[in-house]
This record gives structure tokens, C-alpha cells and sequence, in this order.
């Protein structure tokens, strides 16, 4: 008993230092150069997406884990390690590569001389949508490596269940019996319930494989320390590509009725001109939602474990350290279950909104 | 936050996550819900051939019951009419035996009766020979001399007198 006690409190205090050594190393870089310590940059840096990986500094030195920068420029492809910025982000540092010059200002890839001419406002914008300035942007980035990474583990994990029912036609056993109840839930408590007996099984693969996708992702996000701790679910485009494929699957079952209810809705015909942008609309709604629901859950848990763990920086005291700490500790767990939740809601509303579109309506 | 690029993210993760759901889908779900389903058909299964088998058992049960009952019952009634058999055998043996017994004993009377008829017969005829030879010899002896003949003679006469 005394035993046990004692090992899980130097769990507790384990788990809640080691976010610090994640950030501390990040520190020493910027101390080194005597900035003073700004905490909004620290989180983006974290909660964003990079060309790198970094792992820690060592004695002034990042360690980073270099990731290759496609391209797809005015010259066409160009390929080259993101080891040739030399951990520029402020566009200075130019790579020459295919016969062009590039810079990379705050993780945004330019071309050198179209960056030049650009205003302060148009460098800071958080989006580039201009692709005059910029080569198309295809590099496997820190965010593509964790969800390849993810896809592998999640992919091995599920074939090694899978083969395990080749042999074993009885009770599951080992990883199968832990996964197993997993894949079942999704099923009796997910599909079934809101798409219906007849019509689930079309749709399992994709629920079991969004729930899954998602749950990894979130509590790879969550692990502090390389290859790990990219914040991927929290990234807005991700959640909007999911939440894309989620409408069209959504929108291509949708049968007869689900569309009649949006471009023929049950109310007087002078009411369409209101009624039909508004179905319209409410269409689009359900996907954005489920976009914003991941991306905002996700982000607000990272920044708010980042901010704590900045605190002991700003106060520049080692005794607020383990207050950090257990606080840091406190929100881990929670964000471990926000990460279940987090992919459990979203498996549900795209469960839930394939059935409403396949649903067999008596009335109207 | 820092956006590296939509472009990048939104291609990869449409690729990935395709490519991802496409081997999942093939190598994952299918086996992994089909056995899941098979198991659940195997389980169905046994437990209603383990609800027929338990019906059936009851059956079985209550037909040894009812072969048990009927063997008893049947096996009293053969007691019961062995008993019977029995006793009327007895009945008819004690009785045969009395008729018997009596027909036996009343042949021994009638050969008993028979017996004594011829012994008596005989025992007359002896004893008449024997009179005779005795009054023969008492005669002869009598009538021997002349004066026993005469009181003989004497004496008879006296007696028929006297009658």
C-alpha cells in the first residue's frame, strides 16, 4: 500500500515537471540572445504548424529533427531539407534550390525577390493566399509528419487486431480484447443508434476510422516531447478537411426526402425565396461546426498547458515550477479526456448527420 | 498561430487520410467486424442450442419420470397379481389336496371295509371248519363208547327240553 502511494506520487511529480523540460529547452535559445521572454510566440510556435521538427536545444543549439520542403514553384517541382533555412523565420536566410531564391518568413516559404516588395501588413498576414509571392506548398511538415505517424501506428495496430481473428475465434485476447469494446462502442452506441439498424454497417468504416484518427491525434498532441506533441487536431485546416468529407458523405447518402426537406421544405411557396437559403445554410452549418468544435477544443487545451508551463518563465521563479506543474498535471488529464470526448463528439454529429440524411421520413 | 500553408495540410491530409481509410477499411474493418459478427452469430448460436439442449434434458427428464412411474405401477400390479396367483394357487392346492385326501381315505375305508368283509369271511369259514373238525373229533371221541353216546343223546334231549 505505502508502496504504491509513494510510486504514484513520484509519478505525479514526474508527470508534472516533464512539460517543463519540453519548454525549458526552448528557453535557453532565447536567453541566450537576451530577448526577453514572449509567451504568445512560445505558444504559436507550439500550436502551429513548421518545415522542422525541434526537439530540444543543447548548450545554445537546437536539435531538430529536418523535414523535406516541396515545392511546386514557377519552375515546377523543388524538392530540399528544411535544414537549408538554418532556422530562419524572419526571411533573411536565402536557399537557393531548382534555379530559384527563396526565404521563409514566420514559417511562410517566399519567393526572395517578390518578398522584397512586400509590405510589412501583406508579411504578416497569418493566411497567404496570394500565390504570386509564394510557391505552392506541399512539404511534409511537422503537422503531416505526425499524422503519417499516426496512420502508421493506428494502421499496424488495427491489422495485427485483425489478423489476430485469423487464429483466435474465441473471446478477443490481448490488444484485440482492449480494442475490441472500442470498436463496439462505435458501433452499438455511435451507428446504430443514430443511423439505424438497416443502413449503419455502409457507413462504419468511415465512423470507426474518423473516431480513431481523431483520438490518436489528439493524445499524440498531447505527449510533450518529440515525435510527438504536434498539435494536428488543433489545426483548422485538418479539422476542415475531415468536416468536408464528412458533408459530402453526408450530402451523397442524403435520399429523396433529406433533399425535398431542403429545396421543397414543407411550408407555403412564397416562403421558398427565405426557406431555401436558410436549409442551404444549415447544411454548411453542421460540417462548420464540427470544423470549429475540434480545431477550438484542441487549440484552447494546448494553449492553456503551454501558458501554464510559460508562467514559471514569465515570473522567472522556480517556486512557482510546482504549482505549474500540478496544474499542468490537472489539465493533461483533462485534455486526455477532452481527447476521447473531443473524437467521440465528432464521430457522433457525422453519425448523426448521415442519418438524418438517410433517414426514412413518414411525415411531411 | 503559424500557418505554414493551407495547401500543404489540406492536400496531405485529404491523401492520408484516403489512402489511410482505404487500408484501414480493407485490412482493419472488414476482418475486425466481420469476426466481431461472426462471434456474436457463434454466441447466439450455442446459447440457443444451449436453451434446446436444456428443453430437451427437461424432456428426456420428465419421460424417465414418467418410464420410472409407469415401471413401478406396473411392477406393483404383477406383485399384485403374482400375489393372487399365488394365493389362488394355495386355495386350489389346499383344495385339490382335501378332495384327494378324501377320496384317498375313502378308498382305504371302502378296501379297509372290504378287507375286513373277506377276513371276516375267512375267519368264519376257518372258524366253521374248525367247529366242525373240533365237534367232529369231540364226536368221534364222544361217540367212542356207548355210554357217552347215550348221555349225549341223554344230554341234547335235556337241553331241548329244557328250550
Amino acid at each position: 500500500m505505502i508502496a504504491q502511494k509513494s510510486i504514484k506520487l513520484i509519478a505525479i511529480l514526474v508527470f508534472s515537471l516533464l512539460p517543463l523540460f519540453a519548454v525549458a529547452g526552448e528557453e535557453v535559445g532565447d536567453h541566450g540572445d537576451g530577448k526577453e521572454f514572449d509567451a504568445s510566440e512560445l505558444i504559436n510556435g507550439h500550436i502551429g504548424d513548421s518545415h522542422e521538427f525541434h526537439i530540444a536545444d543543447w548548450d545554445g543549439h537546437p536539435i531538430t529533427f529536418y523535414l523535406p520542403v516541396i515545392l511546386w514553384s514557377d519552375n515546377g517541382l523543388t524538392v530540399f531539407s528544411s535544414e537549408k533555412f538554418h532556422h530562419d523565420n524572419t526571411g533573411h536566410h536565402v536557399v537557393e534550390a531548382n534555379g530559384q531564391e527563396f526565404v521563409r518568413h514566420n514559417d511562410k516559404v517566399y519567393y526572395k525577390n517578390k518578398f522584397e516588395e512586400m509590405s510589412d501588413e501583406q508579411k504578416s498576414a497569418m493566411i497567404p493566399v496570394d500565390y504570386s509571392v509564394r510557391p505552392l506548398d506541399f512539404s511534409i511538415t511537422k503537422l503531416v509528419f505526425s499524422m503519417l505517424m499516426a496512420s502508421i501506428i493506428l494502421f499496424f495496430l488495427f491489422f495485427t487486431v485483425a489478423r489476430s481473428y485469423k487464429k483466435n475465434d474465441k473471446a478477443p485476447k490481448g490488444i484485440a480484447g482492449f480494442l475490441e469494446p472500442l470498436v463496439l462502442f462505435v458501433r452499438d452506441d455511435i451507428a446504430i443508434p443514430n443511423i439505424g439498424e438497416k443502413k449503419y454497417a455502409k457507413y462504419m468504416p468511415y465512423l470507426l476510422t474518423i473516431f480513431f484518427f481523431i483520438w490518436i491525434n489528439n493524445v499524440i498532441g498531447l505527449i510533450p516531447f518529440f515525435p510527438f506533441s504536434s498539435n494536428l487536431t488543433g489545426n483548422i485546416f485538418f479539422t476542415f478537411v475531415l468536416s468536408v468529407i464528412t458533408f459530402l458523405i453526408t450530402s451523397f447518402s442524403g435520399n429523396k426526402d433529406y433533399w425535398r426537406h431542403v429545396f421543397a421544405p414543407p411550408v407555403p411557396k412564397a416562403l421558398y425565396p427565405i426557406m431555401i437559403p436558410i436549409e442551404i445554410i444549415g447544411l454548411i452549418t453542421k460540417p462548420f461546426a464540427l470544423m470549429i468544435r475540434l480545431f477550438a477544443n484542441i487549440t484552447a487545451g494546448h494553449i492553456i498547458i503551454l501558458s501554464l508551463v510559460s508562467l514559471i518563465f514569465i515570473f522567472k521563479s522556480i517556486f512557482i515550477a510546482p504549482i505549474s506543474g500540478v496544474f499542468v498535471l490537472f489539465m493533461s488529464v483533462l485534455e486526455m479526456l477532452v481527447a476521447v470526448l473531443q473524437a467521440y463528439v465528432f464521430t457522433l454529429l457525422s453519425a448523426l448527420y448521415i442519418g438524418q440524411a438517410v433517414a426514412e421520413h413518414d411525415q411531411h | 498561430m503559424n500557418f505554414t500553408a493551407p495547401e500543404s495540410l489540406i492536400f496531405w491530409t485529404t491523401l492520408i487520410f484516403i489512402v489511410f481509410f482505404i487500408l484501414l477499411k480493407k485490412f482493419a474493418w472488414k476482418p475486425i467486424l466481420g469476426a466481431v459478427k461472426g462471434r456474436e452469430e457463434a454466441i447466439n448460436d450455442a446459447l440457443e442450442s444451449a436453451e434446446n439442449a436444456k428443453k430437451e434434458m427437461q424432456n428426456l427428464h420428465a419421460d424417465n419420470e414418467r418410464l420410472l412411474h409407469e415401471a413401478r405401477s406396473e411392477r406393483d400390479a404383477m406383485l399384485k397379481e403374482a400375489r393372487e396367483i399365488k394365493d389362488k394357487i394355495v386355495a386350489d392346492a389346499k383344495e385339490l389336496s382335501m378332495v384327494e385326501g378324501d377320496k384317498m381315505i375313502a378308498q382305504a375305508k371302502a378296501t379297509i371295509e372290504s378287507e375286513k368283509k373277506a377276513a371276516v369271511a375267512d375267519i368264519k369259514s376257518q372258524v366253521a371248519n374248525l367247529s366242525v373238525e373240533i365237534a367232529e373229533k369231540v364226536i368221534k371221541e364222544q361217540l367212542s363208547n356207548k355210554d357217552k353216546q347215550l348221555k349225549l343223546v341223554e344230554d341234547m334231549l335235556a337241553d331241548i327240553k329244557l328250550n
